[in-house]
């Protein structure tokens, strides 16, 4: 019998290898729904070379394998479904370059969007990079990983668009590097002018190897910001909103919320517009741009903007919002999970409506939510639900308004977004066949054993 | 149901028509303002219906006591003229929803409105209201619900209002301290003119404030400084407190300057301006009206509504003027730190 926990030991030292009840039922689960399981093993690696030595050692046992980065993502992408080893990677936290000429930034597959974020302000304070509202131990590889969105999808598209190199270790043990370093000393390019080989692990879920090193696209990072909200009743017009709105290309970030709770957001649907300027000239210069492109709505009446008062800027500018994590302590006892499908916006009013049908049929608190990527190119849609984790029959209620969601979606034109297993699945069954095999096809070249977070984007 | 008491026959008499010639979103002279006001009594169409921003000033202009602007309001919301935007005026009636969550101190035969300001909380402190607190009430209970006249909507208040004179009546208190201009102007001049029982006697805090400052004379320091009054709308409802701005500025020292848009001519913060009507009107009033500061010499910007001072007070200071409540105000000049930092 080999000793997996021996091997794995030497690799990392011991005090990073544990197969203690306590650990291993912590990595079982994540905080949303999903049912847990349990692995046999975490490690925490320090090092590329380690995590090639524990690629290797699994692929010769054939051990599942699931790298893990805050184990944030709430759909169990990373619960081990075959058990085997988790790979947390929280101690290859390292920022190793940053360019700021050519404004990217190269960090360890483990580094959290909070060390990067406070990095930055540091020592770079006129580059940003797009922050994601989940909370600031998510792991920049696992956010594009699952092709995230943040502050600056808006502007400039999913947070895995930003990606601008990838060193990641193959299910073969072998370290590939992926874009313009492949061949050259600058982390400059995912792909272009090259063929683009990152499409064979974003949006993977470590189904076809472990990001060890990611490059990101850093921004300007202005002097000010400031929110305005822009309050309908007209959940029909939003797209129509957003469309002028995106058309000025003067704001920073859009997000749309509508929720029952506090009365100030009942009935309402509301635009939430952050925007940014080097001096108060430039702010108001875009401000009066945004005003103005929805003033055909503020005249039919259709729309305003509402007052923000200044106690409540703080929290509506908290990068990442931590509004989130109240929102899930609503029905106390801390639950809180949704489907965000990436959806055309113009889907948004089915996609409000459907969420208040939900709740209401199924008793939830509920809030819609929506991030507008690129210039209204879509959005991701949250049916997100607040539920007790005490209270096990609301939970089960929640689990079957977002088995709804997953089925509504898919009809009405969405894409999962970081799916849950049984979405992944009804994604493939729905997928053209053609696609669908060239999936099968790279994951089994990359992954012959099948040994990478197995159960992910597995294709019969 | 309650009837706004409103005479035609005061406008068919009015020897000026001030109440629209007076107007500064609107331009009337006097024979199309009593025209227009006869119309709007008779239920006729008027382009005032339409073009009135809900500055409240033509309550003031009006010294003939007849409520030209709960007149144009009821006109409106009979006609269905939305003043805001439907979500607008649905948020603001949302909120000042009862719910149950009021706050009451040790109530006392006189006690201390502070309607439903939050803001208003961290105010009132130290030893100006130390005759007074605790007793207080606080939240939707004993919200006027008066700023739904901006939104033409006075069935709100007409359901409203009655259960939160109610609310006061169970309290049994001889006098309510109105920290706000809407509830004292709710008590004084709404409510009446709709024929409303006020079971109490509604002080404005202005009065109050004089009052302890004369009693508190002796450890008064004047301050020294100009400052330019911001004016809030709902002070149009109550213009015959108006002067003890001037009264209490002058015992703790602070010279008022002397400013185009000051007393009758006061401009609005400009908040429900941007709500209802959009950018341009907001920008240009706000505009004017910090650029008269700014050219009149003013060092601090005194507030009299918490909503003003929220809308405005940034603007201001970036113009290098200190906001700050009339109330912090006072409190400085007895040697009190100010509930807010003032920057």
């Amino acid at each position: 019998m080999t000793d997996i926990f021996g091997q794995l030991a030497r690799i990392v030292g011991e005090r990073f290898v544990s197969n203690n009840p306590e650990e291993i039922f912590f990595y079982a689960r994540d905080p949303g729904l999903m049912p847990a399981h349990k692995p046999d093993y975490v490690v925490v690696p320090k090092t590329a070379e380690e995590i090639q030595q524990i690629v290797r050692l699994a692929g010769k046992e054939r051990i599942p394998l699931v790298p893990m980065g805050a184990g944030m993502s709430l759909t169990g992408l990373v619960i081990p479904l075959k058990g085997g080893i988790v790979i947390d990677m929280k101690r290859m936290n390292g920022i190793i370059e940053v360019n700021e000429k050519a404004r990217y930034v190269i960090v360890e597959g483990g580094t959290s969007q909070g060390a990067l974020k406070a990095y930055l302000e540091k020592h770079y304070p006129r580059l940003r990079h797009s922050i994601p509202d989940s909370p600031a131990t998510a792991t920049v590889a696992s956010n594009t990983m699952i092709h995230g969105q943040g502050r600056l999808s808006q502007q400039y598209g999913f947070n895995s668009d930003m990606v601008s190199g990838l060193e990641v270790v193959l299910p073969s043990g072998e370290i590939c590097r992926i874009g313009s370093c492949a061949l050259s000393p600058y982390w400059f390019s995912k792909g272009a002018p090259l063929p683009d080989l990152t499409g064979l692990f974003l949006g993977w879920f470590g189904a076809t190897g472990i990001i060890t090193k990611i490059a990101l696209k850093l921004y300007p990072r202005k002097k000010m910001r400031d929110v305005e909200i822009f309050v309908t009743d007209r959940d029909d017009l939003v797209s129509d909103m957003v469309y002028e709105i995106t058309h000025t290309e003067m704001v920073e970030d859009i997000t749309i919320f509508a929720q029952p709770m506090p009365m100030i957001f009942k009935d309402n649907h509301h635009i939430t517009l952050f925007i940014t300027g080097d001096t108060e000239e430039e702010l108001e210069f875009k401000r009066k741009m945004v005003w103005s492109c929805l003033d055909r709505f503020i005249k039919s009446k259709d729309g305003g903007f509402m007052s923000v008062p200044p106690v409540m800027k703080p929290t509506l500018l908290d990068m990442p919002q931590r509004s989130v994590s109240r929102f899930a302590d609503v029905k106390k006892g801390g639950g809180f999970e949704y489907s965000g499908p990436i959806i055309p916006v113009e889907t948004y009013p089915e996609c409000a409506r459907k969420v208040m049908d939900l709740a209401s049929t199924y008793d939830l608190g509920y809030s819609a939510m929506a991030r507008i990527i690129g210039r209204s190119h879509c959005m991701m849609f949250g049916f997100a639900f607040t539920f007790n984790r005490a209270d096990e029959d609301m939970m089960e209620r929640t689990r079957k308004a977002l088995e709804e969601v997953s089925t509504f979606a898919i009809e009405l034109g969405g894409v999962f977004w970081k799916p849950t297993i049984d979405e992944q699945r009804l994604a493939l069954e729905k997928m053209d066949p053609v696609t669908r095999d060239l999936m099968k096809m790279i994951k089994g070249n990359l992954d012959p054993r099948s040994i990478m977070n197995p159960g992910n984007w597995e294709v019969a | 149901m309650y009837t706004l008491n409103f005479n035609e026959n005061i406008c068919k008499t009015c020897p000026n028509g001030d109440c629209l010639v007076k107007c500064q979103y609107m331009n009337f002279n006097k024979d199309q303002a009593i025209h227009e006001m006869i119309a709007i009594a008779e239920g006729k169409d008027s382009p005032v219906l339409r073009d009135c921003v809900t500055c409240y000033a033509c309550e003031e202009y009006c010294r003939r006591g007849n409520h030209p602007f709960y007149l144009i309001t009821e006109r409106r919301e009979e006609k269905g003229i939305l003043t805001a935007p439907r979500a607008i005026t649905r948020q603001w009636i949302n909120i000042g929803e009862p719910r149950g969550k009021y706050r009451r101190g040790k109530i006392k035969d006189k006690l201390l409105s502070l309607g439903f300001m939050p803001e208003l909380l961290n105010l009132v402190q130290g030893k100006l209201f130390e005759d007074v607190l605790p007793s207080f009430v606080f939240g939707q209970e004993f919200f006027c619900n008066v700023v739904y006249i901006h939104f033409a909507d006075t069935s709100i208040i007409k359901e409203r209002l009655p259960q939160v004179l109610e609310n006061f009546r169970k309290l049994a208190v001889k006098e309510v301290v109105c920290l706000h201009d809407e509830c004292f102007g709710a008590f004084s001049s709404l409510a009446p003119a709709y024929g409303m029982e006020v079971p109490f006697k509604p002080i404005h805090y202005f009065e109050y404030l004089y009052g302890r400052l004369q009693d508190l004379a002796k450890e008064i320091q004047p301050l020294h400084i100009k400052a330019a009054y911001q004016r809030p709308c709902s002070s149009r409802l109550s213009s015959h407190t108006h002067h003890f701005v001037r009264d209490i500025l002058d015992l703790i020292g602070v010279e008022l300057v002397d400013r185009t848009y000051q007393d009758e001519n006061a401009l609005c913060c400009g908040d429900i301006l941007g709500m209802n009507y959009g950018y341009e009107l907001r920008h240009d009033v706000q505009t004017r009206n910090i650029d008269d500061m700014v050219e009149h010499g003013a060092e601090y910007c005194v507030f009299n509504c918490s909503a003003c001072q929220n809308v405005l007070s940034a603007k201001v200071a970036k113009r290098g003027i200190k906001p700050i409540h009339l109330i912090d105000l006072c409190r400085m000049a007895i040697g009190e730190k100010p509930s807010m930092e003032v920057s």
